[in-house]
């Protein structure tokens, strides 16, 4: 297993470079020009001076290599000062974004533990709706319950989030008055009151995304659940003496998790990428904002380490739905 | 054979519709048999007659719906396993009486480890303790016949053939020292050798540890070398039973000397082609009226036709315990047979 994982780490490696080139010539050969945000009053010798000063003048290749450079050694040099107060960075040139002239890093920083909260909190409450409603829809098919998931799955897929966010707005936030209706990036959790206005303008955005991932993946869990109940294992189970209980939730769902599991570590991804959407209409300031934000400023350094961020995370999470596939199934060895 | 020992099981007029959208397939009609202790009952038939049905309808393995138990007693230990609480019968299966199916490569569970599986009744109807359980777990595919036990109870049953699975079932079958082991084809899976190391294997266990089993089979050359009783099924229902020397001599109901016409024979003259019985079983949509046999039958009648034979004693014996036959013909006598 570790060989295995080892392996394709090694592979990965070429795999990203191939991706990185893609993004990177994707990004800079679009049409559009980062001096589109320069305003209009700025006299043209300066606008080319500042283009040059951007580095936007130079080759491709050699862009390319830089931010190449910037990216796996000079970034990950900053991140090792910013934590140990070192100083090996110093007077490296890091990736600055075109529109607001900082390090790309430095506002992803910003930007992603809004993301991760809000987002990564709506996947886990997705899967932890979904996995039971899952379970036992496919234990009592076609009952009133299983009826009800199938309902429920359909609306999550169907409805797309802009109008659950904008129904949940008005029935929690303007009618009811539970929530606030905007989410509000500088609250400060300090305290256990904070902390529940945390909760509160959280609950939301969690809300809406997290039926959005439920309605997905209880229906793979369903139909897991579902093709290993009629397997022969479980009537040897039973014929043994065992509980429902412990046919269900043991003999049947460990069997049933080994898709689902997979499902869900592909997911992962996509927290990070955050949810456009459900962000702009709760005026979450997420990564998600953020990106679009910058494809719209022509911030290629920003577009292009974003995108390979997101590449590198699929990537991983490949690799790691790989291995949990493995120590789910005795039967997958990969040595 | 003796009679009087009280039988480990004894079922009465066991009914099993399945329910389907095209209406009931009436699959277990009035079904009864007894088992005594120690004793090796074959069940013979074709694929749908009832054979399987009949033997999971008594610890309600069948999943319901479709199925439904409509009547019937099913008596073991004086206790009906029928009218039981689903927890009472769960103190039943695996504890009282073992199952073994057909198919070893799908009835183990996969991702779990042979000694997880076969420790799992020990667990839960025996009260022991992991390390108990463990013990025991080795003792038992010991007994089985898997070699290098203590290292085989940690893989998992992709590890283990076809036959080294079946000994497996057969272990957990056995595992808590039940009364009744019932084997449903526990052989037709496995390729010829194997099956003879398996049925070498049963008569081995069954004489250490003594207790009852009801072997079904479609192979009647199984039966010969294995049984003490045969009950052949047809139809969902009993159409003869007998000690099995008896039913090879003198087999009465036309479908069991079908059957026996059926097996290849290596002596002889050259056959050009294996025997069939022509037709096919019937499809049981509603209450059997007349006899189920009737249209592949070479002895059909106007009886036939008109009702559905009762099981009769051709030796003065009651039901069940000597030879009976649910027919209309009379078979003729031995001697008669030899001169046709």
């Amino acid at each position: 297993m570790l060989t295995f994982a080892l392996r394709r780490l090694l592979v990965a490696i070429p795999t990203l470079l191939l991706i990185s080139l893609v993004i990177f010539l994707l990004v800079d050969l679009a049409p559009g020009s980062p001096a589109s945000e320069i305003p209009l009053t700025v006299p043209p010798e300066v606008r080319a001076k500042i283009l040059e000063a951007l580095g936007v003048n130079e080759p491709i290749h050699v862009r390319y290599v830089l931010w190449l450079k910037q990216f796996f050694w000079i970034e990950p040099l900053n991140g090792i000062d910013a934590i140990f107060g070192t100083s090996y960075a110093e007077g490296e040139q890091r990736i600055i974004s075109y529109q607001s002239r900082s390090p790309v890093f430095g506002i992803i920083g910003e930007r992603l533990p809004q993301t991760l909260t809000v987002i990564g909190t709506a996947y886990l409450v997705g899967v932890l709706i979904a996995l039971p409603i899952g379970i036992y829809s496919a234990y009592r098919q076609y009952s009133l319950f299983d009826q009800a998931g199938t309902i429920f799955a359909m609306i999550g897929f169907s409805v797309p989030t802009f109008f659950t966010g904008t129904l949940f707005i008005i029935i929690f936030a303007v009618w009811l008055g539970w929530f606030p209706t905007k989410y509000d990036t500088t609250l400060e959790v300090t305290d256990w009151q904070s902390f529940l206005q945390q909760l509160r303008q959280m609950a939301m955005p969690v809300m809406v995304l997290g039926l959005a991932n439920a309605a997905a993946i209880s229906r793979y869990m369903r139909s897991s659940m579902l093709e290993n109940l009629g397997q022969d294992y479980v009537r040897t189970a039973r014929a043994k003496g065992l509980s429902e209980r412990t046919v269900v939730l043991k003999h049947v769902l460990r069997n049933s998790l080994i898709p689902v599991v997979t499902v869900i570590a592909l997911g992962i991804p996509s927290i990070f990428g955050g949810a456009i959407i459900t962000e702009n209409l709760f005026g979450v300031n997420g990564i998600g904002a953020m990106l679009i934000q910058a494809i719209r400023g022509n911030d290629l350094p920003m577009v292009q380490t974003l995108a390979f961020i997101f590449a590198i995370l699929i990537v991983l999470f490949n690799l790691i739905a790989d291995i949990l596939y493995g120590l789910l199934d005795p039967r997958i060895r990969y040595d | 054979m003796a009679e009087p020992a009280a039988p480990v099981l004894e079922v009465r007029g066991l009914k099993t519709v399945f329910r389907t959208r095209g209406g009931e397939i009436h699959a277990v009609n009035d079904v009864s048999f007894h088992l005594e202790p120690g004793e090796l009952l074959g069940v013979v038939g074709e694929s749908g007659s009832g054979k399987s049905v009949t033997m999971m309808s008594l610890l309600r393995l069948l999943p319901s719906p479709p199925a439904d138990i409509r009547s019937g007693q099913a008596l073991l230990g004086g206790r009906d396993l029928l009218a039981m609480s689903d927890e009472e019968l769960r103190a039943v299966r695996g504890a009282k009486v073992g199952f073994v199916f057909q198919d070893p490569m799908t009835s183990l569970n996969p991702v779990f480890t042979l000694g997880n599986q076969v420790m799992e009744p020990l667990i839960k109807h025996m009260g022991m303790n992991r390390a108990q359980a463990e013990a025991r777990a080795i003792e038992l595919l010991e007994l089985v016949g898997i070699p290098d036990a203590k290292r085989r109870l940690y893989q998992y049953p992709h590890q283990f053939s076809g036959g080294m699975r079946q000994r497996v079932m057969i272990a957990i079958a056995l595992a808590c020292d039940p009364d009744v082991l019932i084997a449903d084809e526990p052989t037709t899976a496995l390729d010829v050798t194997i099956q003879a190391q398996i049925l070498e294997l049963v008569k081995e266990l069954r004489r250490k540890l003594g207790m009852a089993i009801v072997w079904i089979t479609h192979d009647l050359g199984v039966i010969a070398g294995i049984a003490d009783r045969v009950m052949v099924m047809y139809g969902g229902q009993v159409v003869e039973q007998a000690p099995v020397r008896e039913l090879f001599a003198n087999p009465q109901h036309p479908y069991t000397r079908a059957l026996l016409k059926t097996i290849p024979r290596i002596t002889g003259a050259r056959e050009s082609r294996l025997k069939v019985i022509e037709g096919q079983p019937p499809i049981l949509v509603e209450p059997l009226k007349a006899c189920p046999f009737r249209a592949r039958c070479e002895y059909r009648h106007a009886a036939c036709d008109e009702a559905n034979p009762a099981r009769r004693a051709i030796d003065g014996a009651k039901i069940g315990h000597g030879h009976d036959v649910a027919c209309h013909w009379q078979a003729p006598a031995k001697a008669e047979m030899a001169n046709a």
